[in-house]
Formats: C-alpha cells, sequence, structure tokens
C-alpha cells in the first residue's frame, strides 16, 4: 500500500498518506473495541455479582458505552481554580495517546504490523514508561491531596513493576532471539514439540508467564492493584479533579492500556496470531482472528480478578514486586540463559 | 526531506527544552521540560540509526530517573527566592564550568577534524544490516568484557551501598510475617468453648 501511495504522490507524501490511513485503521477500530469491551466488563462484572449489568440501552445493552461517551463529551470540563492548566489538560492528553502509540508494533498477522522495528519491545517498555507521567503530572497540577497521593502511588508502583516486566521480556527475547515482536511469534511457531504454539507451555517459561500476567495488571493499574484510584481512601485518586471528557481519555486510555497488556501477553507468551494448535485447516482461519479471540480470553482473565480478588495494601503491593517477583525473575533469567547456552548454543 | 525536517525539529525542541530546563521558574516544570529533551534527543540518536541507544535513553532516563526527579522535586517544597539569591554568587562558577566545556568540545571536534582516526569506522562504525542490539552486545561481551564487568561492579557498590546508608535498625516494630500468616490455621486461633452460664472466660 505505501508502494502504491509513493506512486501515485511522491515519496515523502506518499508515506505520510499510506501511514497516516494505517495509523487510523490502528486508532479507530481500538476506540470501538474499547467502548465494547467496557461494556462487555459491565456485563461481565454484572454476571459475577448476580446483577444483570446493563442491558437496556439498545439491544442488550450494547449501545450503553456509546451513551456514556456522549453524556460524557457533552459534560463540561471544570478546570479548578488553583489547578495548573496547561500541564492539568496535558495530562488526559499524554495517557491516552499514549495508550494507542504503543499498538504501532503489535503484529496483527503474517507481516500485519504498522512499525516492524527491531527494537519492537524496547519499543514497548519505552513509550509505557511515558504512561506513568500522565498520572503524575495529573496527581501534581490538580493542586490537591488526594490527587498528589495518588500521584506518589502510581510514579512508585510502575516504576517496581517495570523492573519484573523488563526481565520476564528478556526471558522470552533470550529464547526467540530477538526483539521484534513478529519474530518472536514466528519463533513459537510448533514450540512444543512441533505440536503446540506458544511459549507459555515451555515449563520454563510458563512462571514468566503468570508473573507477566499479574505485573501487567499491576503495571495498568488495575484491580488488585489499583491502588492510585482506591476509592476507600483516596476519593478517585488522580482522576478526583478532572470532569468531562478530559476524565473520559483516563478510562479510554486505561482500557486501551488493558487491551494491549493483554495483546502483548498473547504474542509474547500464546502465539501471537498464530493458532493454538499446529494443524494446516486452523490456518484458514485469518490470524487476527486468534490474535483478537487470545486478547478476549486475556481480558476475561483480567476482569475475573477484578470482580474476585480484594485490592492488594500498598505494603503487600511493594513486597510483591520487589521482594518475590524481583528476585524469581532475575533467577529465572539464569535458569533460561543458562539451559539454551547448554543446549541451543553449546558448540 | 523528511528527515532534514525531522533533525531541525528535533534539534530546535531539544535546544528549547534545554533552556526551558534552567530557566523555567517552577522546578517540576524544569523536570518536565528535562523529559521533553530526552525525547528529541532519542529522537536524534534514531536519526543516526542508533536505535537502540535511542530506546535506552527513552526507558532509562525517562522511564525511571526522571520519574524519581519528578518524585523528589514534587515533594520539595523549594523557596524560590532564596534559590534566586545564590544566583549572583554563583554565577562566576558557572560560566567557568562553561568555558571548561566549551574548551573540550572544541579540542574534542579538532581532534575528530585531525583525522587521526579511521575515516571509514567515523561513516559506518557497524554494518547496516546487523541490528544495533547485537553490534553492541558483540563489541561489549567480547573486547570490552573486563570493562564492562567493572561497570557493573561500580553499580553494584552504588547499590548495596545505597542500601547501608538508608537502611535503619529501628526497635519496636512489628512487620507482618506473611508465611506465618498463611501456616496459621483455624484450630490455632479459634476455641469452641461449652461455656457454663455466670462464669467468665479465661483466655
Amino acid at each position: 500500500m505505501t508502494a502504491w501511495f509513493q506512486s501515485q504522490l511522491g515519496m515523502g507524501l506518499g508515506w505520510f498518506a499510506a501511514n497516516l490511513i494505517l495509523v487510523l485503521a490502528i486508532a479507530l477500530p481500538l476506540m470501538l473495541a474499547v467502548a465494547m469491551v467496557i461494556y462487555g466488563e459491565r456485563r461481565l462484572w454484572g454476571a459475577f455479582a448476580l446483577r444483570r449489568g446493563p442491558n437496556v440501552v439498545g439491544p442488550f445493552g450494547l449501545l450503553q458505552s456509546f451513551a456514556d461517551g456522549l453524556k460524557v463529551a457533552l459534560q463540561e470540563v471544570i478546570i479548578p481554580s488553583a489547578a495548573n492548566r496547561a500541564l492539568f489538560l496535558i495530562a488526559p492528553i499524554l495517557t491516552f495517546t499514549v495508550a494507542q502509540i504503543l499498538w504501532a508494533v503489535i503484529p496483527f498477522g503474517d507481516k500485519m504490523v504498522l512499525a516492524d522495528i527491531n527494537v519492537g519491545l524496547l519499543y514497548i517498555l519505552a513509550a509505557s514508561s511515558i504512561g506513568v507521567y500522565g498520572v503524575i503530572i495529573a496527581g501534581w497540577s490538580s493542586n490537591s491531596k488526594y490527587p498528589f497521593y495518588s500521584a506518589l502511588r502510581a510514579a512508585a508502583q510502575m516504576v517496581s513493576y517495570e523492573v519484573s516486566i523488563g526481565f520476564v521480556l528478556l526471558g522470552v527475547v533470550l529464547w526467540a532471539n530477538s526483539f521484534n515482536l513478529s519474530d518472536i511469534v514466528l519463533a513459537q511457531k510448533g514450540h512444543i514439540f512441533g505440536l503446540i504454539n506458544g511459549f507459555a507451555l515451555n515449563p520454563l517459561l510458563f512462571p514468566l508467564s503468570v508473573i507477566f500476567l499479574i505485573s501487567a495488571m499491576a503495571e495498568t493499574a488495575r484491580a488488585p492493584f489499583d491502588l492510585t484510584e482506591a476509592e476507600s481512601e483516596l476519593v478517585a485518586g488522580y482522576q478526583t479533579e478532572y470532569s468531562g471528557m478530559a476524565f473520559a481519555l483516563y478510562w479510554l486510555g486505561e482500557y486501551a492500556n488493558v487491551l494491549l497488556m493483554c495483546a502483548l501477553n498473547a504474542t509474547l507468551f500464546w502465539g501471537g496470531w498464530l493458532p493454538p494448535v499446529e494443524w494446516a485447516p486452523l490456518y484458514l482461519v485469518p490470524g487476527i482472528v486468534w490474535l483478537f479471540a487470545k486478547i478476549l480470553l486475556g481480558f476475561f482473565i483480567f476482569s475475573w480478578v477484578k470482580a474476585t480478588v480484594p485490592r492488594y495494601r500498598y505494603d503487600q503491593l511493594m513486597r510483591l514486586g520487589w521482594k518475590i517477583f524481583l528476585p524469581i525473575s532475575l533467577i529465572w533469567v539464569f535458569l533460561v540463559s543458562g539451559y539454551l547456552m547448554l543446549t541451543r548454543y553449546s558448540a | 526531506m523528511i528527515q532534514a525536517f525531522a533533525f531541525y525539529l528535533f534539534a530546535s525542541v531539544l535546544l528549547a527544552s534545554a533552556v526551558l530546563v534552567i530557566s523555567a521558574r517552577n522546578p517540576v516544570h524544569s523536570v518536565l521540560w528535562l523529559i521533553l529533551g530526552f525525547f528529541n534527543a532519542a529522537g536524534l540518536m534514531l536519526l543516526a540509526g542508533a536505535e537502540f541507544i535511542a530506546m535506552l535513553l527513552v526507558i532509562v532516563y525517562v522511564g525511571a530517573v526522571a520519574v524519581l526527579f519528578l518524585f523528589v522535586v514534587m515533594m520539595l517544597n523549594i523557596d524560590f527566592a532564596e534559590l534566586r539569591a545564590g544566583f549572583a554568587r554563583y554565577l562566576p562558577f558557572g560560566i567557568l564550568l562553561a568555558l571548561v566545556l566549551a574548551v573540550e568540545m572544541i579540542f574534542a571536534v579538532g581532534a575528530w577534524n585531525a583525522g587521526s582516526i579511521d575515516m571509514a569506522q567515523r561513516i559506518a562504525p557497524i554494518a547496516s544490516d546487523v541490528p544495533n542490539i547485537k553490534a553492541i552486545g558483540a563489541l561489549l561481551y567480547t573486547q570490552y568484557l573486563f570493562v564492562f564487568e567493572g561497570a557493573g561492579l561500580v553499580l553494584l557498590v552504588a547499590l548495596i551501598g545505597a542500601i547501608v546508608l538508608t537502611h535503619r535498625e529501628r526497635a519496636g516494630v512489628r512487620p507482618q510475617n506473611i508465611s506465618e500468616q498463611v501456616k496459621r490455621r483455624p484450630q490455632d486461633a479459634v476455641r469452641n468453648i461449652d461455656q457454663p452460664v455466670g462464669q467468665g472466660v479465661k483466655l
């Protein structure tokens, strides 16, 4: 497609037009997916709590998220008079943008990736490390006590769990021998006896996948690690002073981040766009369907945990990150690299 | 064309944010400008084809160092007037530092142009088909292995030093022992007794 646009519009402009269309082709369906996923999650919570959930707007309540979106878009954005105006408005935009740019390196199928870069995983780590600023800046610029506490918590929490996520990714990178996400997916082809696609069922990598799932919940500040917006202690955390569309941007950004973590989990451990079992007829189904199925499965686990597990205390959260996940993932990097040295590289 | 545009964009934003880091009145704004500066430096690295360094710059400096900076600066209650009062006193020292840096830079550029370094190596230090990470890894873990491990040891010493400096024994603390709590069974904690009426329970 880039080649066609470049033949029509010249090198620079053609490249720009083609990539603009590709970016929109990811970002717009992502927003639609976020809206539907919010609806789905509310129905799931309803089922977990033996309630009905949203079932009034549209057939089965399917249009609930759009009604909420319309409501929020029509609300006034109130800016507290003591707030730092510019930063107060930049913060939600930052969160929302970061949640979207991360999707650039996720492979949706064979060669179906916007930016097929060598350092794909490092890009994910780099871009997601910006995400925390959305929360910190919001907490500081609100000029209000509870958002400020929330910002301090968020800063410490996300830095802590990024460390163990980094080591988990290192284990996968060592096995796949590449930082490129497409190569990592292809390295999982027929990983278990040439039958099953995916690193997660490898006994050496399975613990890493569990650590990744839990760290992903902490990294996206989802329950049981939603200390940053713990309503019983911090009103609504960093979002306390936000209203209208600025609040909705946090909402959308949070769910886009959760979906991204599920996509990353699927890509790194469950074979990405590959079918779960290496069997020719399964390849007739487009890879993107498999990826979406895996993402939705991961998202179900996320909402299951949110509906059932009580919130961690802050010191317990820190203990889990630094005293349990960090040593285990560090040891596992040694184990994986040692195993690979003894088998793959012992020439 | 697009490279030149990107270069001037990154470079000008980098310079502007660097100036704003030192001229911003609010220290939190300073740190935020610094973060913008890091980003644009990473962009320049990307243009130079050093994608690994660019990503590391963002991960380490933006993701960790600047977060801690911001963390500390947000919690400090800095008196701006007092800070500004010292400006005149430290100005000669600052000018001296700037002069030293400028002289060093001139020497570095001069040595670079003197031509003692191999020209071919300067233009293409690594083959373009080898990913950055592999090229750096191959160099670090073969030719510069001992220097690399030495740097690792220095970091380890700093790490342990930080723990030793901040760790203090406090008396009277009863920390939570999670494994003990998990091991506790109902029969250890609960007693079922048939209590006669009118008598107290002995604990």
